[in-house]
């Protein structure tokens, strides 16, 4: 079987500053794995090392069952796309997309024919003997896409491919980019990534980084509904951190006593739900506060509620009568929305 | 644009003019004057002849502009070679090494022209290394004095030069020297085009370190404007200086039509 990425407690460091700590991942054969995280998590270190510019401190790196820790980039048969492209400018676009085939050798017609291929995948067929400079900027991507194809990779790295691309032609993209996977189904693929939005919709699974360290990995369903840490949900998603006690008698915020399906961490937890999960009004967990804020988004409203010192947003379809800031407003989630995290440990 | 309103661009060129002029394009003019004149009694030559060009572009002339050219263009690709080949390994190297081998690579041009003549002279005067009174003394010597000029321009691009595009291309496939053909030199190929007409206009020129070194058989075109000069001669001596304006702006002119094809940006 082909295909696929071990990361064996790899270690990167430079000058003594260590950029990733430890890393322990596999990524299945055919998998989407999104490696979500701030920038300085790790994240681009983490595909470097797989690519072979970084050479970890301390660990090993595996392609397909095969330790590739020591070998040169060029032998790593991997197909890489980065943010800026990096298009050959002297060269046209077929010759672009022909460099790694004339790299590696492959007969003449043979090239022919794969560029034709890749360039017909990522629909610039039509572009073949342009040159990269008189492209847009998701044009030079596609083709850009379509030179790392055409080395048929087992892996595909892709930095954050669509970053440097405008709300729109990013969408367009994302979803061109899952055309292609379901079209490719053995490719295995690391997509590096600081958009959340990127990470849920293409990942089969998605790693969550901060601080040079893995913090969560698991299907993107199972990270939102029910995030491992503050961090997590915080970053995947926007989440309300609101700080509760559990005792005994139950789960207490403030004084209130709140209703959550699930178990407790410890006597001291944090509450997590989801701002689109807040609704207005009464209803299970009822939470009475002011409003601090108001923002109108077009389909939906979110209110910023300050409840005995908390800040709690709540995201409600677009209101016929908002609230104004400052009016006393009721806000309620349902138990089974809600998830306790073990508290602060975090947060600094 | 630094100045705004109408008038003080005009005082701007103004000021240019009257800086410029002087000191830059009138020697020039009346070099070219010169060439064409038979007398210079007053403040500017007078009388018109073209037969100090008669001269000028045959025999022993036309032979100097043929040394002259031939020395600079391969003391060029030398020293393009050469530099090109230093500021690559250098790139690779750690900082405080690479500090040491630009500083290597300046010191002749730090070094009057005179001097390194005066060294090449007398380091290459006895066997087993004995190019006393050979023409490759003098393209040995052109390319020393270039070499700074090429390495310092190619450091420069390799610098500015996207480590993007080389990790694209390993990974890729491509190996180390596939991608410096293939990706790295075309890339640095406007750089490269700059550095050669930079170091064919300086060897062109050259003159001390030349004075030292020629054997009668390779004397360049400098070396005979300055004899014609130097025994009087000024109306030869200028229209040698026209030919040789004229031929080293040709040179460099073809290198430039390289560079305009080599540059994609």
């Amino acid at each position: 079987m082909s295909g696929g990425i071990r990361f064996d407690s790899v270690t990167v460091a430079y000058d003594g500053n260590v950029v990733l700590d430890s890393l322990d991942l596999t990524v299945e054969p055919g998998e989407v794995m999104a490696l979500l995280g701030p920038s300085g998590s790790g994240k681009t270190t983490a595909l470097r090392a797989v690519a072979g510019f970084v050479r970890p401190a301390s660990g090993r790196v595996f392609l397909g069952g095969r330790d590739v820790t020591d070998l040169p980039p060029y032998r790593r048969g991997i197909g890489m796309v980065v943010q800026q492209y990096a298009l050959f400018p002297h060269m046209r676009v077929e010759e672009n997309v022909a460099f790694g085939l004339k790299a590696q050798k492959v007969a003449r017609g043979e090239i022919r024919e794969r560029v034709a291929l890749a360039l017909e995948m990522t629909g610039m067929a039509a572009y073949a003997r342009r040159r990269p400079r008189e492209l847009s900027g998701g044009q030079q991507q596609r083709v850009a896409i379509a030179r790392a194809l055409a080395i048929r990779p087992d892996v595909l790295l892709l930095d954050e491919p669509l970053s440097a691309l405008d709300a729109r032609l990013r969408s367009d993209m994302l979803a061109e980019l899952a055309r292609l996977h379901r079209e490719l189904p053995d490719v295995t693929i690391l997509y590096v990534t600081h958009d959340q939005v990127e990470a849920l919709t293409l990942g089969d699974r998605i790693a969550v980084m901060d601080r040079a360290r893995l913090r969560a990995c698991g299907t993107p369903r199972e990270l939102y509904r029910a995030p491992a840490d503050e961090f997590t949900a915080s970053f995947l998603g926007g989440a309300n951190l609101l700080p509760v006690t559990v005792g005994e008698e139950g789960v207490f915020l403030g004084g209130r006593r709140i209703k959550v399906s699930g178990e407790a961490p410890g006597a001291a937890a944090t509450l997590c739900v989801r701002p689109h999960l807040v609704g207005l009004g009464d209803g299970p967990n009822q939470l009475a506060g002011t409003v601090s804020e108001i923002q109108w988004r077009g389909s939906t409203h979110r209110l910023c509620v300050d409840v005995d010192g908390n800040r709690v947003m709540a995201d409600v379809r677009e209101l016929k009568d908002p609230p104004a800031h400052g009016d006393s407003v009721t806000l309620h989630f349902a138990p089974e929305d809600a998830v306790l995290l073990a508290a602060g440990v975090t947060d600094d | 644009m630094l100045v705004h309103s109408r008038g003080a661009k005009w005082a701007v060129w103004a000021v240019f003019l009257v800086l410029f002029l002087p000191v830059f394009a009138l020697p020039l003019l009346v070099v070219l004057g010169a060439s064409f004149a038979t007398n210079w009694s007053s403040a500017l030559p007078s009388g018109f002849t073209t037969g100090h060009y008669d001269a000028a572009t045959r025999g022993e002339a036309l032979q100097a502009l043929t040394t002259s050219l031939l020395t600079a263009a391969a003391a060029s690709l030398l020293a393009l070679a050469a530099g090109t080949w230093a500021a690559l390994a250098a790139a690779g190297l750690k900082r405080r090494y690479r500090r040491v081998l630009d500083a290597l690579f300046v010191l002749p041009v730090a070094v009057p022209s005179v001097v390194v003549g005066l060294a090449i002279l007398v380091a290459f005067s006895k066997p087993p290394f004995l190019l006393n009174g050979t023409r490759e003394i003098v393209i040995l010597a052109h390319t020393v004095l270039v070499t700074a000029f090429a390495h310092q321009s190619v450091s420069a691009a390799l610098a500015r030069l996207d480590p993007a595009y080389e990790q694209a291309a390993a990974s890729l496939g491509a190996r180390p020297g596939y991608v410096l053909w293939r990706v790295r030199l075309p890339l640095l190929l406007p750089s490269l085009t700059a550095a050669a007409g930079l170091c064919l206009a300086l060897s062109m020129g050259e003159l001390s370190a030349t004075m030292m070194l020629y054997p009668p058989d390779w004397t360049p075109l400098p070396v005979l404007i300055y004899a014609a000069t130097d025994r009087g001669a000024l109306f030869t001596g200028s229209a040698l200086a026209v030919v040789l304006m004229a031929a080293t702006l040709l040179a460099l002119f073809a290198v430039s039509r390289i560079r305009t094809r080599a540059s994609y940006r």
